[in-house]
């Protein structure tokens, strides 16, 4: 089970006070599709406007990359720069 | 893909080869975007408002287009209104209504400089005079500049519609707040119980801008067909294609964006100002339009970077062990919401390894022209707070302050404080060569009667991105080879592309030629920016030629009539291998491109990926400053860049933007900001009062390459651009409070500033 | 008003052009006879990207009327090089790798060589405020001050 970390701020409206949970997802977009089942709405948040952080790595506009079954996740805003 | 190792023997990855497009540019023969003419060809120049926040009640074109001369006037009705709708652009999230009203001014002008008309004609000087010829009737409102005034009770409202995002409850009253971010990590305002001593102050900077020296210039074509061409300086044709699209509600395929040579970016050039007016005008005039921005448009109508105030509160045990931290930071965006206050608060403590650490801060709106990106968009500002403030806990400490950061620093398996853990870094390697550097090391030497030597160190962090590139590698008839790139190359990236596919097809790098591909003629890539066109585009090239590679064996198989997997090819030729081995000569890429044709047709390959795993990049500065008593002017003697590298693929070309960011990271330390006088307006537009490093403010700039290879690119490469600008402020600042034993907390540290500094203390 | 009329030596060549009285010795340069290698980078005497060589005296083309050039000789940076071959500040500024995106690179070689014209043996810190007047956004100057030194450095037969 892959420990997914929604605290962020972001994630808020839709979670409200939980910020951590254990889900049996193994790419990105099972995590968008099983985070909008748990919390709707929080999966096209998490599509358009967050990245997340696999393990340590960002990664972000992918549906691909994959997720260990004793990965960390975390979801943060995304990244950008100059 | 993944990294080949540290074992793979490298040719010409890691050497210095001259860049395939130097010539033409030490010639004057490269094209910049005002250096082309087309056919046809007329002028058009932008009407401006002179205030900084009014309604506008009517505009009057008439006197203006009877100018003889005059092909077209175009106000913001002749751009399509279109919904708000939020979008992820360049800098950060943004939202493509604003961005048509930040284009051209619809009812309100919201800066000094916002343009609210334009005008095309058969010359710039004609085109300027009929400018001046629009009569704009304004309602001058009231005008808010900085944080505090914009924040301030009854501080006169630029939005109606806006309602502060991120908090709870939602506000009833608009305000100039666009939202509030908020990072955490345990609870640090329990946490600083724990300390034995705290450090809180707060910090000033001003805004800056990037301060590239080709203004912003665009040549565009619009046919009746509604088919366009734009031939523009810009850091993404892509994204030139696609802003343009949308703001004039045209088919992407119907615009065809041909990027020219880019007079530097640094982020601001990631989005559009004239290439939509351009297009209105062509549209309306029938004729194609060049526009070209003067320096002092540049400074009043593109945007900078946001100033701020930063609240830090640091605290630690004696041993010197941070046990809590807390920034808050209030960004100003310019008219239109969008400050890189997000980025300021992730990156503040990414250094550090912390378990209570808070980071939150306000996207705040005034009447200054919208900011854009520029180099690691808001963590140059938040860190140089907290690194001034860290600095002020080793004095406090007792402690050097390079040891301090070391028994702090975030290393692989530290939770970051923006959230997620650590992997493959290097920045205590950084720190580490830093701390022992001949430099640290050495003397400061005497100074001279009246003035005070001293010493800084500060360290930097950046994400770095990688995302969507295209590439292509062909093998032409005589066996040289052409790569196209998907990205403008603003530091030199053309040649890093060519090095990567001279290095897996085994030739030298003179073989290959590298240019960079228009809309119609590469796959899409994302901008250039986020430090990303060497791990991301460099990633698609060389996937490509890895597939040009495989496919010169199979075609050698087809020669020789033996099987594909038999194969080998090895510095540049295939070679028979396995049993076959020594039965056939090699065969070149000029051998097997001479029987393309007749072995299934051109050798080409093309690569298109959404490349993840950019790795960040740690940076550590050392600067060592002389400040004169007397003026304030504080003289650089001595800078150093350590940087976490990944792979260097040509050296020359990281040590530049390691120099380079840290120049620019001097420039907004001593002296850079902009003036705005009590209406609002900008006395400053130009070079001569907003005062950017020259080459006798400085020393050469020292770099030391730590290479820590990034596992996700095959050779190992990380986003360097960004890193180099975000640890400077605070090295330069330390080093004046070395000096001084005076902490300056506000930027500029220019010599007024520091001359009062110094004068107050006296007092 | 009517046109003027200026003939004057350019790169070697004899040259004439048009011009109105207003405009500037860029604005000619670049608008009238082609040649783009000099740049706009503020349009007052800032930047030195338009850098030109007017009679022996380095000068911001964009602070010289065309009008001026009447019975001058001028050298932009077009004429720098000898043919195919290029100067060794050129060449050197490629081997050190002292230009990112290029934009300054021909106001600077001007002026770089107007500095050696002047003074074959110029110290480090010499170099540097001879070029002050030209700004560089990307590189810091680092690499610049060293292939001009380089350059002088192989010009005086070291």
């Amino acid at each position: 089970m892959a420990t997914v970390n929604v605290s962020n701020q972001m994630c808020r409206p839709f979670v409200g006070t939980v910020q951590v949970l254990e889900l049996e997802v193994d790419t990105v977009r099972a995590l968008i599709n099983e985070l909008e089942r748990l919390f709707p709405g929080l999966g096209p948040q998490l599509e358009e406007s967050m990245a997340v952080a696999i393990d340590g790595v960002i990664v972000q506009d992918t549906y691909l990359e994959p997720i260990g079954p004793d990965s960390e996740v975390f979801l943060i805003p995304k990244i950008a720069g100059g | 893909m993944n990294y080949l190792g540290k074992d793979v023997q490298l040719k010409v990855v890691g050497t210095r080869p001259i860049r395939p497009d130097g010539v033409e540019k030490v010639n004057g023969r490269a094209a910049f975007g005002a250096d082309v003419a087309v056919s046809g060809m007329i002028h058009a120049k932008v009407v401006r408002s002179p205030h900084a926040h009014a309604r506008i009640k009517s505009i009057d074109t008439s006197k203006a287009e009877a100018v003889k001369g005059v092909s077209a006037v175009i106000t913001g009705t002749d751009l399509p209104d279109i919904p708000s709708e939020e979008a992820f652009v360049g800098e950060g999230p943004a939202n493509f209504r604003e961005m048509s009203h930040n284009v051209i001014a619809r009812d309100k002008v919201l800066y000094d400089g916002h343009a609210v008309a334009a005008v095309a004609a058969t010359s710039a000087a004609i085109a300027e005079e009929a400018a001046r010829l629009v009569e704009v009737e304004y309602e001058v409102l009231q005008h808010v500049i900085s944080v505090e005034e914009a924040m301030a009770d009854g501080a006169p409202v630029l939005h109606d519609d806006m309602f502060t995002q991120g908090v709870d409850p939602k506000p009833t009253k608009a305000s100039n707040v666009a939202k509030r971010v908020e990072f955490k990590l345990g609870d640090s305002n329990a946490a600083f119980a724990k300390a034995d001593v705290i450090v809180q102050r707060q910090y000033k900077t001003q805004p800056v801008h990037q301060a590239y020296i080709e203004p912003h210039a665009c040549v565009v074509s619009y046919n009746p067909d509604g088919q366009a061409q734009i031939w523009c300086s810009s850091q993404g044709q892509f994204m030139v294609r696609a802003f343009c699209a949308k703001l004039l509600g045209m088919d992407i395929a119907s615009i065809r964006v041909m990027p020219m040579e880019i007079g530097g970016g640094f982020g601001g050039k990631t989005l559009v100002y004239l290439e939509p007016l351009a297009l209105a005008l062509s549209k309306k005039s029938g004729r194609p339009v060049k526009m070209v921005m003067s320096r002092e448009e540049v400074f009043r109508g593109s945007g900078p970077t946001s100033g701020g105030t930063i609240n830090v509160k640091i605290g630690a045990t004696m041993n010197g062990r941070i046990v809590a931290a807390e920034c808050e930071t209030i960004l100003q965006a310019g008219a239109f919401p969008g400050s890189p206050v997000g980025p300021a608060c992730m990156t503040a403590f990414a250094c550090y390894d912390l378990t209570d650490v808070t980071a939150f801060g306000y996207d705040v709106v005034s009447n200054r022209p919208k900011v854009a990106a520029y180099r690691a968009p808001g963590a140059p500002i938040s860190t140089f707070a907290v690194e001034s403030a860290v600095d002020e806990l080793a004095q406090k400490l007792g402690m050097d302050p390079g040891e301090l950061r070391l028994i702090n620093a975030a290393k692989d398996e530290t939770k970051a404080a923006y959230g997620p853990t650590l992997k493959n870094i290097g920045f205590v390697e950084t720190l580490e060569s830093a701390i022992a550097s001949q430099h640290y090391t050495s003397g400061l030497g005497e100074a001279p009667k009246g003035k005070r030597r001293g010493r800084g160190i500060a360290s930097g962090f950046w994400f770095n991105i990688g995302g969507e590139s295209s590439g292509a590698t062909y093998v032409n008839e005589d066996g040289t080879v052409t790569v196209v790139s998907g990205n403008p190359d603003i530091g030199g990236s053309r040649a890093s592309m060519g090095m990567m596919a001279a290095e897996v097809l085994g030739i030298e790098v003179e073989r290959v030629r590298t240019v960079v591909g228009d809309t119609a003629s590469v796959g899409y890539s994302f901008l250039t920016g986020g430090s990303r066109v060497t791990f991301a585009t460099g990633m698609a090239v060389t996937q490509s030629a890895e597939e040009v590679r495989d496919d010169l064996c199979r075609r050698a198989a087809l020669i020789w009539e033996i099987d594909a997997d038999a194969v080998e090819w090895r510095d540049g030729h295939a070679h028979p291998a396995g049993e076959n081995a020594g039965k056939s000569d090699p065969l070149s890429l000029s051998d097997i491109a001479a029987k393309s044709g007749r072995t299934g047709g051109p050798i080409a390959a093309k690569s298109s990926i959404n490349a993840q795993g950019a790795g960040p990049g740690y940076a550590t500065h050392i600067c060592d400053v002389e400040v004169d008593e007397e003026t304030g002017q504080v003289a650089i003697l001595r800078y150093t860049a350590v940087q976490d590298v990944g792979k260097a693929i040509h050296p020359a070309y990281v040590e530049g933007q390691m120099q380079g960011g840290a120049v620019q990271g001097i420039g907004w330390a001593l002296n850079e900001e902009y003036i705005y006088n009590k209406d609002g307006r900008l006395d400053n537009p130009g070079f001569l009062d907003y005062r950017v490093p020259v080459a006798s403010d400085l020393p050469m700039i020292e770099t030391v390459l730590i290479e820590v290879p990034n596992p996700r690119h095959p050779f190992g490469a990380k986003g360097v651009g960004e890193v180099p600008i975000v640890p400077p402020m605070a090295a330069v600042a330390n080093a004046i409070s070395n000096a001084t034993g005076l902490r300056m907390p506000n930027l500029p540290m220019s010599p007024p500033h520091v001359r009062a500094a110094l004068d107050a203390a006296k007092a | 008003m009517a046109k003027i009329h200026v003939t004057t030596k350019i790169n070697g060549e004899d040259a004439e052009f048009l011009c109105e009285p207003q405009q500037t010795m860029l604005d000619v340069l670049r608008d009238e006879l082609s040649l783009t290698g000099s740049k706009e980078g503020c349009g007052s005497g800032d930047c030195g990207a338009c850098s030109i060589i007017v009679d022996g005296r380095l000068v911001c083309s964009c602070l010289m009327f065309g009008a001026e050039a009447s019975g001058t000789e001028i050298t932009t940076i077009e004429g720098i090089a000898n043919g195919d071959t290029l100067h060794p500040l050129q060449q050197k500024f490629l081997e050190h790798a002292a230009l990112q995106c290029g934009f300054c690179t021909p106001g600077v070689l001007v002026a770089s060589k107007a500095l050696l014209d002047a003074n074959p043996s110029p110290t480090e810190e010499q170099a540097r405020y001879w070029l002050a007047g030209n700004l560089c956004r990307c590189t810091g100057y680092d690499k610049i001050i060293e292939a001009v030194m380089d350059a002088a450095a192989e010009m005086r037969g070291e």
